[in-house]
């Protein structure tokens, strides 16, 4: 297959992934949809590596699944804070960054 | 064959992406979430980087979705589906527009190797001993960053997620362990010669209670 279809699935992946962030307001399907645009960027780097014929892309793929990991962590410790602080888990209701 | 493959994968991991978003249970979003990230390690493993497809499968289809389960299982509860009014009408078409804009973004740029089916083969492309020999030599910089984000993330996520006492005044933690010892079993007080034989009197209950009463005032309430 050529690269170009590759890139379509990307740029389609990282689509889907962005209109979730926008229509969804539980804070753990937003989580989920940026873990979609992470991997339709993934999907791009790893496409561009095989095109070049250079690891490059794919260690800098690795990187951003070891970044995504580390946002997972502490977006779900944020989740279980609001969680046991008897808030809405809504993102639109907690429009007050107080502590 | 590869051809078919593909496009196996690339249904699996769009349509594993639709449901992440509509569906309206976040279990079944996080299911599916797994069932696209499977198929995209298939697209990896098209596109000759098998460490980066393994990597896939076991930390995120493994740990990562895990960690997942874990929270929705904990905070648990569907919702309405999308937010109201502007956003929802707004968000499929910002979506669609971004999706034209990358694809023009990326098949028009003019790129050769765009139209190709890639560079010619090269013997362990992707393996684990290539990748790890670039981590080791000419990326062990961003190797060493990212282990100390990874460090960071931890710690930080203890630290949000901890219970905080005083937030939470149903859960009172009791301080005092009162253990009743009976007489003449050796205790502190014995001794020290403040309940012996003749004293009859500090003797009177045959239980001694041990106190151990955390020192709570001088505990903050969390950081």
């Amino acid at each position: 297959m050529n690269i170009g279809w590759y890139l379509v699935v990307s740029a389609l992946i990282f689509s889907i992934g962005a209109g979730g962030v926008l229509i969804r307001r539980n804070p753990l399907v937003i989580l989920l949809c940026l873990e979609l645009m992470l991997n339709g960027a993934n999907l791009a780097l790893v496409a561009f590596a095989r095109m070049w014929g250079n690891e490059d892309g794919q260690i800098f793929a690795l990187i951003v699944m070891v970044v995504a990991a580390a946002e997972v962590t502490v977006g779900l410790g944020l989740v279980v804070a609001i969680y046991r602080r008897r808030l809405p888990i809504d993102v639109d209701g907690l429009n007050e960054l107080q502590g | 064959m590869s051809a078919v493959l593909f496009f196996i994968a690339a249904i699996g991991a769009i349509s594993g992406a639709i449901g992440v978003v509509m569906l309206r249970n976040p279990f079944y979003s996080v299911l599916s979430l797994a069932f696209h990230l499977v198929s995209l390690a298939a697209l990896f493993l098209l596109l000759r980087a098998e460490f980066v497809a393994a990597a896939q499968v076991i930390v995120y289809a493994g740990a990562v979705m895990v960690l997942y389960v874990f929270v929705v299982a904990y905070v648990g509860g569907g919702e309405q589906l999308s937010s109201g009014g502007v956003l929802r009408v707004l968000g499929p078409l910002f979506a669609l527009g971004l999706v034209i804009e990358l694809c023009i973004a990326m098949l028009g740029a003019g790129l050769k190797g765009v139209n190709s089916k890639g560079a010619p083969f090269i013997p362990g492309f992707g393996t684990p001993a290539h990748i790890g020999s670039l981590f080791l030599t000419k990326f062990l910089l961003p190797f060493e960053v990212a282990s100390i984000l990874l460090l960071a993330a931890a710690v930080g996520a203890v630290v949000l997620a901890r219970r905080r006492r005083g937030l939470e005044p149903d859960e009172q933690i009791e301080l005092r362990i009162e253990a009743p010892r009976p007489a003449w079993t050796g205790t502190m007080a014995e001794a020290a010669g403040l309940r012996g034989p003749g004293q009859e009197g500090l003797a009177a209950s045959d239980a001694e209670a041990v106190t151990t009463a955390a020192d709570s005032s001088n505990r903050e309430g969390g950081w």
